[in-house]
């Protein structure tokens, strides 16, 4: 194995179109998993921070109420939000990565199946992203 | 020159090698499952229903570990999410650092974070006293 192996953009008449296919590097698979691992982090790290912040309940009902009312303040309702959208897209991967590793038709149907897990994303983040932030807004902009 | 075998060539074992990464990696799609339930119940409760974020204080607190359904629930949780999460970071640091001793003490302080985080959450669950003060 001492030649070169031609790479598929070299030979011109394989055109962008039947690459997008077959390529995993730079498409929907490598950014599926870029995504995931990011939100995997995020949520990794909240996480111990909100057991810390949890576990003032065993020091005083005050300094976990002080603690908790930082999460109540508009700003920080953006970023739960966030935290939010991260969670969910990392439990709809999660269980994509699960159908490729355990469903036959799986690894076929990988692109497609994140299309699903994204459109199911967005029909959940919408009334989510309502109900969340709903106070906040009526907050700032008055009515309560 | 070390050779590299053919790709198809029988899998030697070598003599005392577990399945270590196995397990870690079935692991990952079992606690996935059940965190799927567990963490987006949990959102969806403290987030969403009934005034989500803006109602949560002590009491509030209070009132759910009066119930070992939601202990159970909430330690169940730490618990998946604490070691899925640890494992998932063992793997992150395994790809990206490239000298020994540095993946070496990443994972050591890993490991004790995680270790810590687990055993006070736990302790918090088991040892909540809703007349503190």
């Amino acid at each position: 194995m001492s030649s070169s192996t031609t790479s598929p953009r070299s030979s011109g008449n394989i055109g962008r179109a039947r690459l997008g296919g077959t390529l995993y590097r730079g498409r929907e698979g490598m950014w599926s998993w870029v995504a995931h691992r990011i939100t995997g982090v995020l949520t990794f790290f909240f996480l111990f921070a909100h057991v810390l912040d949890t576990a003032l309940v065993r020091v005083s009902p005050d300094s976990y109420d002080k603690v908790i009312d930082t999460y109540k303040n508009p700003f920080v309702n953006v970023l739960e939000l966030g935290l939010v959208g991260a969670v969910l897209y990392h439990a709809l991967n999660g269980l994509r990565i699960i159908a490729i590793d355990f469903w036959s038709r799986g690894p076929k149907l990988q692109r497609q199946m994140l299309w699903i897990i994204v459109a199911v994303w967005v029909v959940v983040m919408v009334p989510g992203a309502f109900f969340m932030l709903k106070h906040s807004f009526e907050v700032m902009f008055g009515g309560k | 020159m070390t050779a590299i075998e053919s790709p198809r060539s029988p899998q030697r074992r070598s003599r005392g090698r577990t399945n270590t990464e196995m397990y870690a990696w079935l692991f990952m799609r079992v606690s996935g499952v059940l965190l799927v339930v567990l963490v987006l119940g949990h959102l969806f409760i403290m987030n969403i229903l009934d005034g989500g974020v803006q109602r949560i204080n002590f009491g509030f607190v209070a009132g759910r570990w009066a119930s070992p359904f939601w202990q159970l629930w909430d330690l169940l949780m730490l618990w998946l999410a604490m070691l899925h999460g640890t494992n998932g970071l063992r793997t992150i640091i395994n790809d990206y650092t490239r000298r020994d001793a540095t993946r070496l003490w990443l994972k050591m302080a890993l490991y004790t974070a995680s270790a810590l985080v687990i055993t006070l959450g736990t302790l918090v669950i088991f040892t909540f006293d809703p007349n503190i003060n």
